[in-house]
Order: structure tokens, then sequence, then C-alpha cells
């Protein structure tokens, strides 16, 4: 939803054109480019003024147009929870001068997403408190999403080249702390679940400083993006959260269908409501799991999985991959679900609720596993807003932020479901959220069973989908159509959109910008598990070394989706 | 958003007897006993099949290795016509053309080369659905193991379809005119044969 009329007004009463603010017309969301100078006074006030109230930084990033005099734009999206309205402000630098003031100090959601814009562009962010690189190791060179970055340079990270926090060797000279010491988790831990790496301070047992290293699953996803066609994408799409492939591709896809105008026909978008609440569901059992099994309750993971197994089941059948299923299509979806599938997922809501009973049998009221995890990486809700957090951890902290209630796609307003939320924002919560957001997913599913009518399952304009195959083998102007999607790739009007969607981690924004060509010139990911890690060690001080493993499953970091 | 729309899952407090520990555990197992003695006498929870000896089935969607389909003359349908090459997200397909002996109205070219690097290829299905002949289709033969990198890259001779289409363990292809097998959940499993004699190097080893 955009800002109300009189809200816009009153932010172009106060930052008129004269002090550098200019609005850019005609955008899915309202748009202002702002002179860098005027940048913080600008961000200060949007989140404090009560009109604004943008408490939530979503995103960040950058884009790069070579042959423009300011080369760099760098984007940022503000949400306000309050008043449920979005802003998109732009701030060009020039590549001689591309320093631009860092928000972190308002937001403090900004740390990692300026990073990665240092990293992806060379643009540095002045008052950053570390800035340096975040998904490339030290030893690249260059900045791989500038334009004129030639993908095929590989880069050699030799040994002793790795990152290391400022503060790793003080400690070891310091003689008086001999109990201190300097701990690496990871990269592989058999608690990461991925390759991700903290480096923890201990005093004693107790964690005193930590700092993330992420990026081993790095490759580029926004670049291989420009260089593919638009429904290429798609099975780069299913690596970014593989645990809910399924999702990633309805957000991309919807993003891309709003830049083109088009809808997906409405049994298309039921089977994507369907399987996207199913992959849901497989993602939270995978993530209660796998944090269930750190910390040492091995049997209810093993109980869960089997509904997982199922619905993986169910998903090979319709799209003929298990885990990357390359299913949705940019206008619907790649073919129509076999026979035999509604009795299958009726099957599946008969099938999973007994085996989230028995795992809330072992461990719901389970005092060891409270023990461990009550008031243990306890995030309180404005703090969890600062960072940027959003999904099940944001919900867990009291703040009921769910895409699918304050901007519905897909016909989700039209469900009756609940957004589940618990007000302490600790471990324990996370995991009562996760349940409860398993049962509203099959509540989900149940109705969106019954509205499954027969009808098309893709778009038949043929400037975006494939024309059916019998016409491809017959007709001439079919076999036409079909040989300019596929050598050209789908011509996708000029401008730019945020798509967001609920995925199973918080809210999942697709940025696209398009030039009228055959791929994206810009596609920015907003992974929402990348805003929820940058507070992960921050939560971890004061807490000991095993609650770190207990709060990084319940975070359920995907290194697929946090690198891409 | 409205309140109505929002449910707290709030902690409960622990109850009296949720304290004592002895209660809880025999509760606990409880629920382990039930699935371990309905998984004892009829795999009543179990989704765990014991591979290689027994298999899952998979749909005829599956999209596992690759075919190229052949005219009844034994020639390959395939008019290299580059579709699935500039379709393939994974850059793994290399095709180059040669002109067709018995070329016809509808085509002139054939594949003197056609190489899929299984390699590089994530099995996406995007060259199925480009080639406008029906001549790559893919099969549900997903069980691939290779020695080096060159073994891995599928050729014509290795691609190009042997004996009669029903004869092939037909997987993701385009769909029309043909009914797909319908899905039943749970999947079922069958039991393969047993080898008829062990293998030499197993039955060598003590
Ligand atoms: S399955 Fe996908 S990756 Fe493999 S050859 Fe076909 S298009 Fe390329
Ligand atoms: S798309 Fe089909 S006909 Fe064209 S080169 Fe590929 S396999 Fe051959």
């Amino acid at each position: 939803m955009s800002m109300s009329q009189e809200k816009l007004e009153s932010f172009r009463r106060a930052f008129p054109p004269s002090r550098g603010v200019e609005e850019i017309p005609g955008q899915d969301i309202p748009t202002f480019q702002v002179e860098r100078e005027l940048l913080p006074e600008l961000a200060r006030r949007l989140k404090d003024d009560p009109d604004f109230d943008f408490k939530m930084l979503s995103d960040v990033c950058g884009v790069d147009w070579p042959e423009r005099q300011a080369r760099f734009d760098v984007v940022y999206h503000l949400y306000s929870l309050t008043h449920n309205h979005r802003l998109r402000l732009k701030v060009p630098v020039s590549e001689q001068d591309a320093v631009v003031p860092s928000v972190y100090g308002v937001w403090r959601a900004a740390d990692w997403f300026e990073r990665e814009v240092f990293d992806m562009f060379g643009v540095r962010f002045s008052g950053h408190p570390n800035l340096k690189r975040i998904l490339c190791h030290p030893s690249f060179q260059g900045h791989a999403l500038r334009k004129d970055y030639d993908p095929g340079q590989r880069w050699l990270l030799r040994e002793g080249e790795q990152d290391e926090p400022s503060w790793a060797r003080e400690v070891q000279e310091d003689e008086d702390h001999f109990e201190t010491q300097v701990l690496n988790l990871g990269p592989s831990h058999p608690a990461t679940h991925g390759t991700l790496r903290t480096v923890v301070r201990l005093d004693g047992e107790v964690i005193t400083r930590a700092e993330c290293e992420i990026g081993y699953l790095h490759r580029c996803f926004e670049k291989m993006s420009e260089r593919h066609t638009w429904n290429q994408i798609i099975p780069y799409t299913d690596r970014l959260n593989y645990c809910s492939a399924m999702m990633n591709g309805v957000g991309y896809a919807l993003a891309v269908e709003k830049l083109l105008g088009v809808e997906a026909p409405p049994r298309a978008q039921v089977i994507r409501v369907i399987l996207s609440e199913l992959s849901r569901i497989m993602d939270h059992i995978v993530c209660i799991g796998a944090n269930l099994n750190d910390v040492g309750a091995m049997t209810p993971f093993l109980y869960v999985y089997q509904a997982r197994e199922e619905i993986y089941s169910l998903l090979e059948a319709c799209a003929g991959g298990r885990l990357t299923i390359s299913y949705v299509r940019v206008g619907g979806l790649a073919n129509d679900v076999p026979e035999g599938f509604e009795e299958a997922v009726r099957y599946l809501l008969r099938r999973i609720p007994p085996l989230v009973d028995d795992m809330e049998r072992l461990i719901t009221e389970n005092r060891i596993f409270r023990q461990r995890t009550e008031g243990i990486g306890k995030l309180s809700a404005a703090e969890a807003v600062d960072w940027g957090w959003t999904g099940p951890c944001l919900r867990a902290s009291g703040v009921p932020y769910d895409v699918r209630k304050t901007n519905p796609y897909l016909g989700y307003e039209t469900y009756d479901f609940k957004v589940p939320i618990a007000t302490t924002g600790d471990t324990y919560a996370r995991y009562l959220v996760r349940v409860e957001e398993i049962r509203q997913s099959l509540k989900i599913v149940e109705q969106a069973l019954k509205r499954l009518a027969p009808g098309p399952i893709i778009t038949d304009n043929h400037h975006v989908a494939l024309p059916p195959k019998e016409k491809v083998y017959t007709e001439m102007e079919a076999l036409i159509w079909h040989f300019k999607l596929i050598m050209e790739g789908m011509k996708v009007p000029k401008g730019e959109v945020y798509g967001f969607t609920e995925g199973a981690n918080g809210e999942l924004g697709f940025y696209t910008i398009s030039d009228g060509g055959g791929s994206p010139y810009r596609l920015h990911c907003r992974p929402p598990c990348f805003a929820v890690f940058q507070a992960y060690p921050h939560m971890l001080e004061g807490h000991m070394i095993a609650d770190s493993i207990a709060i990084l499953g319940s975070l359920n970091i995907i290194a697929g989706e946090l690198d891409r | 958003m409205r309140n109505t729309d929002v449910v707290v899952c709030d902690p409960k407090p622990l109850r009296f007897w949720q304290r004592f520990y002895l209660v809880e555990v025999l509760k606990g197992l409880g629920v382990t006993l039930r699935h371990f003695l309905g998984n004892l006498f009829g795999r009543k929870y179990t989704v765990t099949v014991e591979w290689p000896e027994v298999k899952r089935e998979y749909s005829d969607r599956l999209r596992g290795r690759h075919v190229l389909l052949t005219r009844e003359d034994g020639s390959p349908r395939c008019v290299a016509c580059y579709m699935c090459e500039t379709a393939c997200p994974a850059d793994c397909i290399h095709i180059e053309a040669e002109e067709d002996p018995t070329s016809t109205v509808e085509w002139e070219k054939r594949p003197k080369v056609f190489n899929i690097d299984l390699l590089r290829c994530v099995f996406c299905g995007l060259c199925v659905d480009a080639c406008p002949k029906e001549a790559i289709i893919m099969t549900r033969h997903h069980e691939m193991a290779f020695t080096g990198r060159e073994e891995a890259v599928a050729t014509i001779d290795t691609l190009l379809q042997k004996g009669p289409i029903d004869r092939i363990d037909l997987g993701y292809r385009p769909y029309y005119g043909r009914e797909s097998r319908p899905i039943t959940l749970p999947i079922p499993v069958r039991v393969e044969p047993a080898p008829k004699a062990p293998r030499p190097d197993l039955a060598a080893t003590p």
C-alpha cells in the first residue's frame, strides 16, 4: 500500500525540491531522489515523525548506470508498520566520489545491507562502524555487480587471507585475561546447517563478543540474473531458500507479473497457494526439527520429517523435482497438477496434524526444552524492527507483521487464517509461533483445496507464456511465438517494481528493474534471513556458548538465501 | 491489521504435575512407544525405504537423465535448432549441426554433436519445454555415477533412444494427449529382485 495523499503532501512540504528532493512519478511505491547531504536528516525525520513512522528499513541495494554522470543509485526501501505504507529513496552518487552517509545510526538494519552495497558496487558509507566486504572474500578484486565487471574472472582466496574481526588478535596478547579465548564456530560446524562462520570471544564459557562471516555459498544470483532471460531465472530462485523452493519462485514470478501487468489464471493462483503453504510447513518443520536436534532432542525431528517427505513426494509428482522444483513460470505454472492431486493433499491434511501433535506432546511442555530456550536469545519488538526482522522471528517478538495480511497477494485476503504472535521474543517463543503457523497453513490449504476449479494454469498471453505444445507442433504462428520467447526471452516493459511476499522466513522481496529487454537490468533479492542474521552476533553477547546453538537454530538461517 | 487476525501463543506456565520430571518422562515414553510399536507391526509411521533393495516409485514427471528420441527409421528427431541450448540456464548443452542428406521440407539439419554435461545440468527441464520437435525428453533414470568428468558428458550416442519407446522409463516430457499417472500418497515402493549372484568383488572379500 502506498502512502496516503495527505502524508505524501506533508512529506513534499517538509522536503521540497529546493532542498534537493525530487519526486519520481509513476512508480509502484512513492519514490524520491535525494541528495546525499540531506540523507541523514531525512532518514531521522522519516523514522521519528509519527506522521511517517518508517520504523523499518526493509532493504538497501545499489544499481549501476554506467552511462550516467552519477553512476550509482543507492536505493532504500522503507516500511511503516503502523501506517502500512512504503517509500523508496534513491541516492545517486558518482564513481569518483562514491560515498554516502551511513544510516546505521538511524536503522541498525542498514548494517549488512550497506556492507553488501559496498562489496558489490564499491560505494562507501561514511560513518558505518564495520565497512568491509561481506559476501565476497577479502582477496576479491573489483565489484561484482558493476556492469563492467566480467563474471568470468576467478579470484583465489589463499591461506591466511581470510577475514578476521579486528578484535580477534587483541585478546591473545592481553595476559590478564588468561580465561579469555577466541573460538571459531563453523564454517563447518554440525549445528550451523550450512556454511556460516561465527568468531566468538569467550570469557570462560560466556560469549563477550561475536562477529559473523558469511558468503561461503555466494554465487552472485543477482549477476547471473542479469545474464539470463526472465524465465531462465526460475531454476536459480529455487536455490535461494531451498527448504521452500516453491515460495521463492512464486515471489519472483509475482514481481515480474506486476511489472508485466499480467495475472496468473485462478487455478494457477490456487495451486500456488496450496503448494506455497505446504512449503511453508516444510520449512518450519526443517527449522523446528533442526533446532530440536541441535539442543539434543532427536526424536521429534524424525517424526515431523515424515510429513516433509510426503510433501516432497507431492511436489515431485507436480513438478518433476523434489528440492529444486522449478514449477512456477511467469504468468502461471509449468504444467497442471497430476490426477489425484486433491486426494493427495487431503491425505496430507490428515497426515500432518497427528505428527505435529506428537512433536508437541514431546516438546512443548517439556521442562528441559523450556529451560534451554526460555529467556535465551531475547529480542524486544522495537529492536527486532530496528534490525529489519520479518517473518516468524519478528512475530515471536510481538509484532504482527505478515505480508499475507498487510499486502495480500494471490487472494490471501479471502482466506480465513490468523497470524500467530508471541510477546516474549525468545527462542521458545519462536518455536511456538512456528508450530502455530504450521496449523494455520494447514487451514489455508484446506480452504484453497475447496476452490480448486478446472481451468488454464498459465496465461494465454503469448508475449509471456510459451504456447501449448500441440499448437507449437502444428501451427506456424504458435511456433514463431515459441521461437521468439525461447531465443530472445519475453520482453518486460521498462520500469521497476519491488515485489514482496511472505516467505517462510519473512518478507521476501524482489526489486526488479527492466530496461525493456529479454533479461532483467537489475534483480535484487531481499533475503529475509539476511536481516535476521545480522542481529545474531549482538544477541550472543552475554550468552553461554551452548545457547548460541539454540539461538541459531531458532532463527532459521538458510545459507542459500543468506549468501545468494 | 485487525486484532482478530492475530492469535497470541505465549508460553503457558508449567502446571503442577509437569514440574515432576517422572510423569512427563512416562508420557513422552508413551508417544515413542506408540511409534515404535506402530512401526514394528506394520510400518505405520515409516517413510524410509531400504534402498537399494527397495525403491520408491517416482511420478512420470521425474526429471532424470535425458534421452533424444528417434523417428521411426531410427534417425534422431532433433533438427539441431539450438532452442534447447539457448533455453538451458546452466549452459550445459553443446550442439553442432550438419546438413541432413535425408532432409525434407520439414527439416534440413541434424545434430553432428549433441553433448550434455550432466555435472553442470541442474535437471530443470527447460530444454524439454523448449524443444519444438519433442526430440529431447527426460527419463526417470536418476541414479548416475561417474568416475571422471569426461564420462559425465553424455554424447549423442549415449543420449539417443535405443529400442522402442515403451521400453524407456519415461519421465518429464511435454504433456498432451496422454494421461499422466495419478499420484497416490503415501508413495508406493517396489522391491527389486535380489541380484542373482553376489558381485565378484564382494564375494572375494572374506
Ligand atoms: S535440464 Fe535444464 S540444465 Fe539440464 S540440460 Fe536441460 S535445460 Fe539444461
Ligand atoms: S530444441 Fe529439440 S530439435 Fe532443437 S536442437 Fe534441441 S533437441 Fe534438437
